[in-house]
């Protein structure tokens, strides 16, 4: 952490902010909690991208290599998912880019708590060591660290795992949980409340409504898994038996609970990725997004139906031919309002006056991706297929296109889109296209044979499997290790950017960019909008 | 674009430490959890079983609330901080905070009427579960809804006096909510500490599948009526909880009202600790018709 994001120098006379450490540790201003978050997210991302490299290094060929004991594989099948979803995806998105964006998309000075923000940061990576701590410690039998996975499905996760690693993990997911609730509470509040005269609500850009959807179904959701965890811990430690067959309790309320928190959550997830990607693909497009207010709106109908479709996950786990029948019927009407908003991206493209910059091939490659990741989640929508695709590598291709790669494409979007403007230097074009094509060709090759793997059987979450996987195994693990590539030229470019220091201006984009971020400086000061815009 | 000086009503918080030391004493809490309920794990050495990380953990979250509403004090009450524009942000969090606890509590009466509309959905003949004899729900129950009910109407006193500039109404009728509240915790103690059933497998620590429970619900028996006791005491110990914060959060406002820091234009410390007993209110009575009246059988 050097000098490069020290905001003092860039020509502002009247800087009064605290300097230090104490800028940061006691900080309550968005823009460097923003920073903050977004370097939290890089870390996190580089440690969840390394577990991923060990665990395709093992499956590159049958028979076990690196891993003689297959627990620790499940460990770190555990640790990747938790890692990805709560330590890197959402705070980069909600946290990075919602903290810096919000204030400034809506004319606002500030988020409208912001010690509460401060406090929603500083939880991130306490909760995190905490997941780091559950690898010493007994799981199961096994050995150390939590192997069951990411969704901590009972029994595993009770009389599955009498070490203390699961309490580990159930008390970090409680902290992150208390963490995403506070800063929805605090989204929602300043979306709300702290709009500058004239931004009527459908006047706001498309990445704060996304924001408001995605704060309101983290709001309602992760209260559920807080109670649904607080449960697991209770029937591991205070005797109770709401899980356990044997006192009456019933394993499958653990599923209901998780994933009607989960379905909301990973939905919540996607949302601001949207919001960026509407954000890029009208910038380079030089066009506004085509349907503004329907995106919008489809995006609230998205999260109104992520409440109704949380069983779509749990069609092999014994519930009635009617209860399935409607949840297919709740997940594929998900279908019509997603494809809403796609198609409102490819229409924005249309006719438009295209440039590829980095952040542009990345919000392209968004939709192409997205649409794979969408159709197999059509498939997997469907109790008559689940029985067979359920448990297989064909589920891990539909959730790695999703979110594995579609959501990172929209993080590096939103981060070449505005690393001027945070950071206030130019990143190296060809570095970021480099990076780019590395990456498409990378997930690409590395996840699309697993739909293969999983039609032919292959099983999820197993560090062996038989040798006729073999082929598509060791595709799959080059591409993996190509990805992993893609980060490094990832951290060589922001090495090399900072290092460079290319000032940029106001607006690096042009005509296109049009939210009001860009009529500041790069970056901007530390306090913005002393006195209000007006928005006409 | 430079920035001039400030022109809005926003509140811009200065620098604090509470976030981040707020964020250690959680974080010392439930790591000391993690040590104090593992008692048998050897792998924590000394530390295995012993409560004091988690008393220190606490200690800090409570030192920090405390820290960080007397510094949310002194900017509402000596700074003048609080524009109207930042009281209505107040009163969305609040609304907002209240919402993830009522979606909190749908976790657990989920976890209920999972048992009590579906028993025959798990290996349970009824509900609620054979043998078991649940608390009446007209004797203490009952008592402690008209205890809460009665403190509802005292607040309202109490939020009324303050619109009126009563200052010694809003003192006397705050004092009594909070007693009521204090009764109520000490009755719903005393009714869960006479309920004739056991909490779980009565509190016995998880072991693998070699407990008594595991294998006689091999042979097919088990002890299927622990699902009651798990759910009624978990329910209750959080609405218990629930109750007594609010009743701590009336009793802060007590203290604010006795040194007048309350006006009749001012006053949304007091609304927030209202509108949070009320919450806790509606939530109890949920409780009382779904699961001592309706969940009796």
């Amino acid at each position: 952490m050097s000098d490069a994001f020290e905001i003092a120098d860039v020509g502002t006379v009247h800087e009064d902010h605290p300097r230090g450490w104490r800028r940061y540790v006691y900080s309550t201003n968005h823009k460097d909690i923003a920073t903050m978050y977004l370097w939290f997210a890089v870390v996190a991302g580089i440690a969840g991208g390394g577990l991923s490299m060990l665990i395709r290094a093992e499956l590159m060929e049958p028979g076990l290599q690196i891993f003689k004991n297959p627990h620790l594989f499940n460990v770190l099948v555990t640790g990747h998912g938790l890692i990805m979803v709560f330590f890197m995806v959402m705070p980069a998105l909600i946290g990075g880019f919602g903290n810096w964006l919000v204030p400034l998309m809506i004319g606002a000075p500030d988020v409208a708590f912001p010690r509460l923000n401060a406090l929603s940061f500083w939880l991130l990576p306490f909760s995190f060591a905490l997941l780091i701590l559950s690898l010493f410690v007994d799981g199961d039998a096994g050995g150390r660290g939590a192997g069951s996975g990411w969704t901590s499905i009972a029994p595993l996760t009770t009389t599955g795992s009498p070490g203390p690693a699961t309490d580990f993990v159930i008390f970090a997911l409680h902290i992150a949980a208390a963490s995403v609730i506070l800063g929805a509470i605090n989204f929602i509040t300043t979306i709300l409340n702290m709009r500058s005269p004239g931004m009527t609500l459908h006047k706001m850009p498309l990445f704060v409504w996304s924001i408001l959807v995605t704060a309101f179904l983290l709001l309602l959701a992760m209260p559920v898994l807080a109670g649904a965890i607080t449960m697991l811990l209770a029937d591991r430690h205070f005797g109770t038996s709401f899980f356990n067959p044997a006192g009456g309790g019933d394993p499958l309320l653990y599923q209901q609970l998780f994933w009607f928190f989960a379905q909301p959550a990973l939905t919540a997830v996607m949302l601001p990725a949207f919001g960026i990607i509407g954000h890029v693909v009208a910038a380079f497009a030089k066009k506004p997004v085509f349907g503004h207010l329907g995106v919008a709106y489809a995006m609230v109908t998205i999260g109104f139906i992520s409440f109704m479709s949380w069983a779509d996950h749990l069609y092999t786990a014994g519930l009635t031919a009617g209860t399935r029948t409607w949840f297919m019927f709740a997940a594929l009407a998900m279908v019509v309002p997603v494809v809403v908003v796609i198609s409102s991206f490819i229409a924005t493209l249309w006719g438009g006056s295209i440039t590829f910059k980095p952040p542009m091939l990345f919000a392209v490659a968004f939709i192409v991706l997205f649409t794979i990741g969408g159709l197999s989640g059509i498939v997997l929508a469907n109790p008559g297929l689940a029985p067979v695709l359920h448990g297989t590598a064909y589920v891990m291709a539909h959730l790695h296109y999703v979110f594995g790669t579609s959501a990172v494409f929209a993080i590096f979007a939103g981060w070449y889109f505005w690393f001027p403007k945070f950071f206030g230097y130019l990143a190296n074009e060809t570095l970021a296209k480099i990076h780019f094509w590395i990456t498409f060709f990378g997930v690409n090759i590395a996840f699309f044979p697993l739909h293969f793997l999983g039609l032919s059987g292959m099983g999820r979450r197993i560090a062996d499997y038989s040798d006729a996987y073999a082929g598509w195994n060791f595709v799959s693990s080059i591409g993996a290790f190509v990805t992993g590539g893609g980060v490094v030229v990832f951290l060589i470019m922001l090495v090399e950017a900072f290092a460079k220091k290319r000032k940029a201006g106001d607006n690096p984009w042009g005509a296109g960019a049009t939210t009001l971020e860009w009529t500041l400086s790069s970056p901007p000061p530390f306090r913005t909008f002393n006195e209000l815009p007006k928005i006409t | 674009m430079a920035q001039g000086e400030v022109k809005h009503d926003y509140h811009l918080v200065d620098p604090s430490p509470w976030p981040v030391v707020g964020a250690l004493g959680v974080f010392l809490m439930m790591i000391g959890a993690a040590f104090w309920l593992n008692k048998t794990y050897a792998g924590f050495g000394v530390l295995a079983g012993i409560p004091w990380i988690f008393a220190i953990g606490l200690a800090l979250v409570l030192y920090t609330m405390a820290g960080w509403w007397r510094d949310v004090i002194t900017e509402s009450v000596v700074e003048g901080a609080h524009a109207p524009v930042v009281k209505l942000s107040l009163r969305y969090g609040m609304v907002l905070f209240i919402v993830s606890e009522a979606m909190f509590f749908a976790a657990w009466f989920w976890a209920w009427f999972n048992f009590a509309l579906f028993p025959y959905d798990t290996a349970l003949t009824g509900w609620p579960p054979a043998g078991i004899v649940p608390l009446d729900p007209w004797q203490l129950p009952l008592l402690g809804t008209v205890i809460l009910l009665t403190s509802g109407t005292t607040v309202t006193w109490a939020h009324h006096a303050i619109q009126t500039g009563n200052k010694r109404g809003a003192i006397l009728a705050l004092s009594l909510t909070v007693i009521l509240g204090v009764s109520f915790t000490v009755l719903l103690a005393t009714a869960c500490a006479q309920a004739p059933f056991s909490f779980g497998f009565k509190g016995a620590a998880l072991t693998a599948f070699t407990d008594p429970a595991h294998t006689s619900l091999a042979a097919g028996q088990g002890n299927l009526g622990a699902i009651y006791g798990s759910i009624f005491f978990m329910a209750n110990g959080i609405l218990g909880i629930h109750v007594a914060a609010g009743t701590v959060f009336l009793a802060v406002c007590l203290g604010r009202a006795i040194r007048g820091h309350f006006t009749p234009t001012r006053h949304f410390g007091f609304e927030a600790a209202a509108w949070f007993w009320h919450f806790v209110i509606v939530i109890w009575l949920i409780l009382f018709v779904a699961v001592y009246v309706f969940g009796r059988g």
